[in-house]
């Protein structure tokens, strides 16, 4: 395999304690590895700990543990300059479309900036660069004299990206970039994704609660539960065979356009929700962690590993 | 009583804003039968939102709306009626629940004062009756513990909960026809499956009519018995929700359709 892009290590994030409130665990000892050109798909419910860890990797929310290497670069302990120097490889295209462009600024205004902080063209040659980001993502460089308020949500999302493109980037995080729009355009704006990944050879971490649309993005995926991940794998490893119980209630959550089986879906009892903890004794496949000392992971194939934490006694499988 | 619950004929909407003049609806005929649920899907700007907002005859925010055609409820005509009479049918007979559970609560005003205020208004419910009823509903829709959530404020409550205390709130009248326009957009998959499962539920004990506005037609498969599919204000599709999505005959449906993401794969669809 060849050398991560990034490299993910046991990175914690801890909310400290408010007002009574006991510290929260946000993120837990999240480990994973994304190869150049490749997605990687965080699933989970809101208040899963996915944005967290997306700030946390681009270092805009501190880790309490653990380590952050792109491009081979420990990014955790860095200092200020540095960090910011590196900040040119590592981009960020956020959920909202209407509230991440400034409304006083011309489309023209907000592409420029990122290329003045970081000087990575010349100032005489800025306009041309501002078309050009225009054109790779399939909009009209007349468009850099118009406002956002002139663009509709999909349009706004592509100068978002636009954005995030400017600096010549090899890491995004997409936190959620497509679910305030409408089915077609968020169909549109994967496909955009997607072909500049291939043109660029762009990674990306793609944070979603869309099961449906990180399939068609990712190329692994991961699945937060509670600040951890409680499955990873290829996504088709993932999809079509899940082991966690909680993976398998969320694919079930997804409504499916088939009036037939969708009905059907929706008269089945709930889920069960009242997840144990796992703690103590042998875990659903047998093993006791915490005598063994072994992590709560079991790996199903080579590529597919799943946790053994937030698995309902009783509902277990055999010891994979 | 005979005829539809709803019957709209060549309804027309003018929306006029501070920047422009929109013809959001142009033109549009449909029917909901008593104990109905029809599906309304089409993409931002179709018109699907203006639709709703014009039965209950609300202009959206900041607008002025200009209406044409006809409304019947029940065979009465809603376009003509005053203020007065509408603010009697609205919440009590035709109910709405909107996208952002957030922005339509009240946030400085408890749950149960805002549940209240509705119930003593349009039912003439005592202060305790109106409190024990509010209970009731709330724990009709799946809010835990309801007796001690009732005295909270909107931020206490997550997204879904404040999607199902407006759920409460707008069956509280035991409404015959309820509207709910892209209820579970802003929610996760398996706090949108609970919603839906919800509606569904509400919808067979009450014997309620549904009128279910959506871009996303996955959203609307297991829930309607017809579909309406809008594009730039006019109905381009209409007919039962299976025919439709087994034989989508417009071209715009199709497109839509095809857009739905779908999980392939043997343990994803089960």
């Amino acid at each position: 395999m060849t050398e991560p892009l990034l490299q993910v290590r046991d990175l914690s994030v801890l909310f400290p304690a408010r007002r009574g409130a006991p510290p929260v665990k946000a993120v837990e000892r999240l480990s994973f590895e994304i190869a150049p050109g490749q997605t990687l798909g965080l699933v989970g419910q809101s208040g899963s700990g996915k944005t967290t860890a997306g700030r946390a990797i681009l270092q805009l929310q501190k880790a309490s543990e653990g380590s952050v290497r792109l491009m081979g670069q420990e990014l955790t302990t860095m200092r200020s300059g540095e960090l910011r120097r590196m900040r040119r490889h590592m981009q960020f295209v956020l959920q909202n479309p209407y509230s991440s462009l400034h409304p006083r600024m011309t489309i023209g205004q907000i592409l420029s900036e990122p290329l003045q902080v970081h000087r990575t063209v010349p100032a005489n040659r800025i306009r041309e660069r501002v078309a050009e980001l225009l054109e790779l993502v399939n909009l009209d460089p007349a468009m850099m004299k118009r406002y956002p308020h002139e663009f509709s949500g999909g349009q706004r999302q592509r100068v978002v990206i636009a954005r995030a493109l400017a600096v010549n980037p090899d890491f995004i995080v997409c936190d959620e970039p497509v679910s305030a729009l409408d089915v077609r355009t968020q169909a549109q704006i994967v496909a955009l994704l997607q072909s500049l990944q291939e043109k660029l050879g762009l990674s990306y971490l793609f944070i979603a609660h869309d099961l449906a649309i990180v399939r068609e993005m990712a190329h692994r995926v991961a699945v937060m539960f509670r600040g951890r991940i409680v499955e990873m794998g290829s996504a088709a490893q993932v999809y079509d065979s899940p082991a966690h119980p909680y993976t398998q209630l969320l694919l079930d959550a997804v409504p499916v356009p088939d009036p037939v089986l969708q009905r059907e879906r929706l008269r089945r009892p709930p889920p069960d929700l009242r997840f144990l903890d796992g703690n103590g004794g042998a875990c659903v496949h047998g093993v006791d962690h915490a005598r063994a000392g072994t992590p709560e992971w079991h790996e199903v194939v080579p590529g597919h590993g799943v946790s053994c934490r937030y698995w309902p006694k009783g509902a277990g499988r055999e010891a994979a | 009583m005979t005829g539809p619950l709803l019957r709209v004929r060549d309804l027309t909407a003018t929306v006029t804003t501070r920047r422009e003049v929109i013809q959001a609806v142009r033109g549009i005929s449909f029917d909901i039968n008593a104990d109905e649920a029809v599906g309304f899907v089409g993409e931002s700007g179709c018109g699907k939102s203006v639709t709703a907002k014009t039965l209950m005859r609300l202009a959206p925010e900041g607008a002025s709306i200009g209406l044409g055609g006809s409304v019947a409820f029940w065979g009465q005509e809603l376009l003509g009626l005053g203020e007065d009479e509408m603010r009697d049918l609205r919440g009590r007979r035709i109910a709405m629940v909107f996208q952002d559970p957030m922005t339509s609560l009240n946030p400085v005003m408890s749950i149960g004062a805002q549940m209240s205020d509705m119930l003593r208004r349009h039912l003439g419910l005592s202060v305790r009756d109106a409190r024990a009823r509010s209970v009731e509903l709330l724990n009709l829709v799946g809010i835990p513990d309801p007796a001690r959530r009732i005295d909270d404020f909107p931020h206490q409550f997550s997204g879904g909960q404040r999607q199902r205390v407006l759920i409460a709130i707008a069956i509280s009248c035991e409404p015959d026809l309820l509207i709910a326009d892209e209820p579970t957009t802003a929610l996760d998959v398996t706090v949108q499956a609970q919603i839906l499962r919800l509606l569904l539920r509400l919808r067979e004990e009450r014997g309620m009519a549904l009128m279910l506005i959506t871009h996303d037609f996955g959203v609307v498969a297991g829930m309607v018995d017809r579909v309406n599919v809008m594009y730039r204000g006019e109905i381009v599709e209409a007919g039962p929700v299976d025919d439709v999505f087994a034989r989508p005959q417009h071209v715009y449906t199709r497109a839509l359709l095809d857009a739905v993401p779908r999980l392939q794969g043997a343990g994803a669809v089960r």
